[in-house]
């Protein structure tokens, strides 16, 4: 009935090989086929961030990517960024702390975007993290307990010896 | 001064009913319960359900803004791939064939016009449901929507509410005879009079256009029908399950003891997810039609097209004054475009008119509410709920009575306002919840000085002359508001020790990201005296509960709260009577603790929770003592005598580009008083939250309509929502005015933000072009518009000279 | 809003890709896709066939080739905002891609797709334009060399034949002592311009302006040089003087773009006011590295 092809990638550090649809997008096939429903789709058209993901360590929204685009890469989602015992990684307990999240919808592209921003710069003025958010659109927090959370996690990171293992317990990155 | 405002120096309150017991967590900034889950990406959004074998849905919708459907063709798509059936509006059951219900009726609709679950015969607005498809997947129902051929007899469209009331306009449906939904005449006192008497009379019109709410996550419903039991169960991205329930007992004809309405996570809320839309009423009709789970969920496009918006209105106001500017009267002609339906009646434009005495006192007033149809989207209440406008209107000519009489905009709202010392206070009007609108507690004019003072509104003057020195155009603009919560008529809960003795908290109320697990812990732990972990929080499921209202209009600390407290409370008392029975002491001599009830004399004669539980739910043949009744669970429907009202202050800097028209808030400052607050961390959330949508009404979302009534801005790039860059950190201040109206005092703090921000950020604009003659009168005030105001004003070329 | 059916193909040659343009009927090249998946997604665009790109490794690169910067069309905007190597030849590339969207959308867009869709308030095409980019584009039948100035045959339409593929762009840098500028007003940060603006001067003796590029984006269908303001320039003093002529060649631009949001008289003042501001601010650099 569809067009499918056979791909091989990794998510969250885990290795799948898998017949997908041409026409899905990396988002759908994440949240149908991998029923990893962490990532969201708000606007299907790039805008709101709420399916960003990292696509070998580089943000992407997931609405604009082509399962089969994913072929031979390593992504990791919001579930990537969790402690495997399940509790919170260093960035999500700043986000709790700062009472950074109120619906939770936009919460996912906000921690993939932070981490991003984090394996770049671990001290990053208030400036530069409003502006690595500002392609996430959040309606609930108006933002600033966001930015607070990510000066707040950039600090304890700045202390640990492994922040790039901190910022991403489950992908492959933070095995490396 | 930091976000967190000065809640650090928060004295928590005890609670009412004793004073001796302080609380642990009420009044605390108590991180939340929610958050462990959707930080890890474990939420269960409608989406996220996983349910075996799930048909996936969409909706063929009409292009056009009036017409008649000639004919449906659906032979071609239903033979396309993964197709499973497509629905037309003579497969639905006659149940279904009827318009849906107003959610609230009033006796001032002439004509109620609300939407069918699939057009039988004419379409009112682009976006009408005409079939509904059933697939495989969703990409194979679009495939299958491409292929439906519709004819339509394209009909003329009403796209403008004041045209709209011209007799040659033609109407919105074919069989109506005017487009006048409602006209509302009410008021108090003698207009005329107070107009005779007046010194001065100031007048304007104010423009206030559409918006939306746009959650991020879209709607979306999800339905299950177990053939063997009979249940249709169904999931729902809203904002009040038993009301969702109601209309789906109605429009399916089903067994209301067989129905369950489960809403789980939502990603956002705002308004626009209380209504009862057609597709839920397909999802749910479909799963049962064809024995399979079929979900529905909505795309960006479509919640542009069919989530109800607010606005557009214009507000004709004149006010009457002495020569000291007083208020003698305000006349008021409002035209509201709820465009082609009225789901939620004329509530919204009723709220609007009714909140625009605000602080002041007004002691006459003349309002003629005109509620118009246009082939446009429904709108309903968006955060706010038309108080944004009220708020926007009479800040504006009180601004502009300042303005006339050369008074500071300050000292004119100090003259007029409701003086602490007469409180309680009635503004003259009958309120949305039919109680007369009693302001309980408040101090309006400290409320105003504490937020002037934190935005050093004193010395502007001088920064502001010597940023014009530089070129630089800075202005200060701020606006008071007052604002009804706590809306009745109940929202219940229930508390119950399980025989674990673990507590569960079980209610109607609906999240959509408030933190309501939180605090209905926080307030039933403090009565239970257990530690929060040990209490579980169940919302929004109809089969825990049997009545319930809803989540919005901030009304849900006010009363779920209050049940939670005063279920609690009933627990406790259960609790120490058995204790007291089963370790032969008396009440006085117990305390609870942790979960154990003990004697406070001697600790170790105790009963755990766990174990009082299973005795008081009873053993066959042994009787209860007096005193003593079964179950230690009890179930409160608090019900408010009437609303309690809010209050803040906003105060914003900006600062203008004028060749760009680019508009920058460099402070903004709020004072807000919401009584006792539970939880200090997520009211300065809500009011963060909420600037950020009022400040997207003041500069950035304006929803476009072009003259045939199609939507233009369907998209995120042409809608302006704010981004991080767009939204200052604001300072808070906070007051408290405890209500007498609940026995928590609290009142609701969820849209205060909202409120009175286009009106402080348009006065600050405006405030930045002194020395100019403009005035400004609209909302949103984008920089194009900015600069078109400015250019048509001969501004730039007076520049020059 | 999902994507109506397509046939999908994924060379990883380059000449794979050019067998595919010649032959295949209604396709559509996906580049990095933050252009066409929303049209895809919104079924604006409804190809017979998608000619993914992204395996293409020959079409990515970032290279000096003499006096020019030679980019790869599949070369992500990241990378091109981030080289050293750009940043060291022309500076007003990355302070334009300051302005480009966001990060997300940077990672994955492409030079080659921005400058294939052309949308008119692009920033990618304007500094190509500023720059005098040339566009190298290749078929089956051979390859071709399009200047930037002839790129754009109509609004959002590229002078790419079908059967062609654009694989490299390259742009002239100006010498180390250049001043440049990119300003645009967008309504928020990343938006796309309503208008923006590249400058690239050169100074002389005396601070007598010896070269001058002015590009405009947001005006019309495709980048507008104002090679007529470029030459009245010529020879005098970069100082608040030469501001009316900057108004003035505006003034005298026949027709600006205008639509539902944005008029065509707000337009013009938001070049005249850019363009100066710009000015100012590529004068002041070409002042300090002279």
């Amino acid at each position: 009935m569809q067009e499918e092809i056979q791909i091989h990638l990794s998510v969250n550090g885990k290795t799948h090989d898998c017949k997908v649809s041409t026409r899905k997008s990396l988002a759908d096939f994440l949240r149908q086929d991998l029923k990893l429903t962490g990532t969201h789709v708000g606007c299907e058209h790039g805008v709101c961030g709420a399916c960003t993901v990292l696509v070998n360590h580089q943000t992407a929204r997931s609405c604009l990517m082509l399962a089969v685009q994913a072929d031979q890469c390593e992504i990791t989602t919001v579930e990537g960024l969790t402690n495997e015992d399940h509790t919170l990684s260093v960035l999500q307990q700043a986000f709790k702390e700062s009472h950074a999240l109120q619906c939770g919808f936009c919460t996912p592209g906000m921690l993939t975007t932070l981490t991003e921003l984090l394996s770049e710069n671990l001290n990053p003025s208030e400036d530069q993290v409003r502006e690595a958010i500002t392609g996430n659109l959040c309606r609930c927090t108006g933002y600033q307990p966001i930015i607070k959370a990510g000066l707040l996690a950039a600090e304890r990171l700045r202390a640990l010896e492994n922040p790039a293992r901190a910022l991403a317990p489950q992908s492959s990155q933070g095995q490396s | 001064m930091s976000l967190m405002g000065t809640f650090e120096n928060y004295q928590a309150p005890t609670s009412v009913s004793d004073q001796q017991r302080p609380n642990q967590y009420i009044g605390s900034p108590v991180q939340r319960t929610e958050d462990n889950a959707l930080l890890q990406g474990l939420g269960q959004y409608v989406d996220d359900l996983k349910l075996e074998g799930v048909l996936h849905a969409c909706v063929l919708r009409s292009p056009h803004a009036h017409a008649k459907i000639q004919s449906i063709d659906i032979r071609h798509a239903s033979s396309m791939p993964g197709v499973v059936k497509i629905y037309l509006y003579d497969d639905l059951p006659p149940s279904a064939k009827k318009r849906l219900p107003v959610l609230v009726p009033n006796p001032a609709i002439k004509q109620i016009m609300t939407q069918e679950v699939l057009a039988s015969k004419e379409v009112l607005c682009v976006g009408d449901p005409v079939a509904f498809v059933v697939a495989l997947e969703r990409c194979l129902a679009e495939d299958a929507c491409d292929a439906i051929e519709v004819e339509y007899e394209v009909l003329p469209a009403v796209a403008n509410c004041l045209n709209a009331l011209e007799a040659s306009s033609p109407t919105i449906h074919s069989e109506i005879a005017s487009n006048m939904a409602a006209n509302v005449k009410m008021g108090f006192g003698d207009i005329e009079q107070a107009f005779a008497n007046a010194t001065h009379r100031v007048r304007d019109t104010f423009w206030i256009n559409r918006g939306s709410a746009h959650p991020m996550e879209t709607r979306g419903y999800a339905a299950r029908f177990d053939p063997a039991t009979g249940d249709l169960c169904v999931w729902s991205s809203g904002q009040t399950p038993h009301l969702e329930k109601k209309n789906l007992i109605d429009v399916l004809a089903w067994h209301p003891e067989k129905l369950r309405v489960i809403i789980n996570d939502v990603g956002g809320g705002f308004g626009p997810k209380v209504m009862f839309y057609p597709e839920e009423a397909l999802v749910a009709h479909a799963a049962h039609d064809l024995v399979r789970p079929v979900k529905w969920i909505e795309d960006r496009r479509e919640h542009f097209y069919t989530a109800t918006q607010e606005r557009d209105q214009w507000w004709d106001m004149e006010l009457a004054l002495t020569a000291e500017g007083k208020i003698l009267g305000l006349k008021l002609i409002m035209t509201h475009d709820n465009g082609a339906y009225l789901p939620w009646g004329i509530i919204m434009p009723y709220i609007g008119v009714t909140t625009t005495p605000g602080p002041y006192v007004i002691p006459c007033i003349d309002v003629d509410l005109r509620v118009v149809y246009t082939n446009k989207n429904a709108t309903s209440p968006v955060r706010g709920a038309g108080r944004p406008q009220a708020v926007f209107a009479m800040e504006r000519i009180m601004d502009k009575v300042a303005h006339t009489l050369g008074l500071d905009r300050a000292r004119i709202r100090e003259i007029n306002f409701v003086k602490p010392e007469q409180m309680p206070y009635n503004n003259g009007f009958i309120y949305r919840d039919g109680k007369p609108m009693v302001y309980d507690t408040g101090d309006y004019p400290k409320c105003q000085a504490m937020a002037l003072e934190l935005a050093r509104y004193d010395d502007f003057p001088s920064r502001q002359k010597a940023a014009r020195q530089e070129g630089r155009y800075i202005g200060i603009g701020f606006a008071n508001f007052v604002e009804g919560t706590g809306l009745g008529p109940f929202e219940g809960a229930t508390v119950r020790v399980q025989q674990d003795g673990r507590v569960t908290v079980l209610t109607a109320a609906c999240p959509q990201g408030q933190g309501h697990k939180t605090i209905f812990a926080q307030i039933c732990a403090d009565q239970l005296g257990v530690p929060m972990s040990m209490i579980d929080v169940i919302t929004a499921d109809t089969s825990t509960i049997s009545m319930g209202i809803g989540t919005f209009a901030s009304r849900i600390t006010a009363t779920a709260g209050n049940s939670v407290f005063l279920a609690g409370q009933s627990v406790r008392n259960k609790v120490l009577a058995l204790g007291a029975f089963l370790l032969q002491v008396s009440v006085d001599d117990l305390e609870l603790h942790d979960g154990v009830c003990f004697v406070k004399s001697n600790p170790s004669h105790s009963k755990t929770f766990a174990e009082l539980a299973r005795v008081s739910q009873g053993m066959p043949g042994f009787s209860f003592p007096p005193g003593v009744t079964n179950g230690l669970e009890d179930t409160q429907y608090f019900s408010p005598s009437q609303s309690t009202y809010c209050n803040g202050t906003a105060v914003a800097e900006v600062e203008l580009d004028v060749d760009t028209g680019q508009i920058k808030i460099i402070r903004y400052c709020m004072s807000h008083d919401s009584g006792n607050l539970i939880n200090p961390l997520l009211v300065d959330g809500q009011i963060q939250g909420s600037i950020a949508h009022g400040i997207g009404n003041a500069t950035l979302e304006w929803m476009r309509y072009d003259e045939q009534a199609q939507p233009i801005s369907t998209n995120f790039a042409e809608y302006l929502l704010p981004m991080s860059t767009d939204v200052p950190n604001a300072q808070l201040v906070h007051l408290s005015s405890p209500t007498y109206l609940n026995p928590l005092g609290v009142k609701g703090a969820g849209e205060g933000g909202t409120i009175p921000a286009a009106a402080a950020i348009v006065s600050a604009i405006e405030n930045a072009l002194s020395g100019t003659d403009l005035f400004l009168r609209e909302a949103p005030l984008t920089p194009p518009r900015l600069f078109e105001i400015l250019y048509d004003s001969g501004f730039f070329k007076s520049r020059q000279l | 809003m999902k994507p109506a059916r397509f046939q999908y193909h994924r060379p990883t040659q380059l000449r794979e890709a050019l067998e595919m343009v010649a032959t295949l009927e209604n396709y559509k090249i996906l580049a990095g896709g933050q252009s066409l998946m929303p049209m895809m997604n919104f079924r604006f665009v409804m190809p017979d066939h998608i000619i993914d790109l992204n395996q293409v490794k020959e079409l990515t690169g970032i290279d000096q080739d003499q006096d020019r910067l030679v980019i790869g069309a599949m070369t992500r905007q990241h990378h091109i905002h981030r080289s050293d190597l750009v940043a060291k030849l022309c500076p007003l590339v990355p302070e334009a891609y300051d302005q480009v969207s966001h990060r997300q959308i940077r990672n994955r867009g492409t030079l080659g797709g921005s400058l294939c869709h052309l949308d008119p308030a692009s920033e990618q095409p304007c500094f190509t334009s500023a720059l005098d980019g040339e566009i190298e584009v290749q078929s089956l039948k051979g390859q071709r060399t399009i200047s930037i100035h002839d790129w754009t045959q109509m609004y959002m339409t590229p002078a790419l034949d079908s059967g062609e593929v654009l694989t490299r762009i390259s742009l002239r840098p100006w010498g180390p002592s250049h001043g440049w500028s990119f300003m645009e007003y967008a309504r928020r940060h990343g938006d796309y311009a309503i208008v923006g603006v590249a400058v690239l001067v050169a100074l002389g003796a005396n601070q007598k302006i010896e070269r001058l590029s002015v590009s405009l984006c947001g005006v019309s269908a495709a980048p507008v040089r104002l090679t007529a303001l470029e030459t009245s320039l010529l020879g005098e003093v970069g100082d608040d003087r030469i501001l009316p002529a900057v108004n003035e060649h505006i003034e005298a631009i026949e027709e600006i773009m205008h639509d539902s949001y944005n008029s065509a008289t707000y337009r013009r003042h938001l070049a005249q006011t850019l363009t100066a501001r710009a000015l100012g601010v590529a004068l002041k650099r070409a002042l300090r590295n002279h």
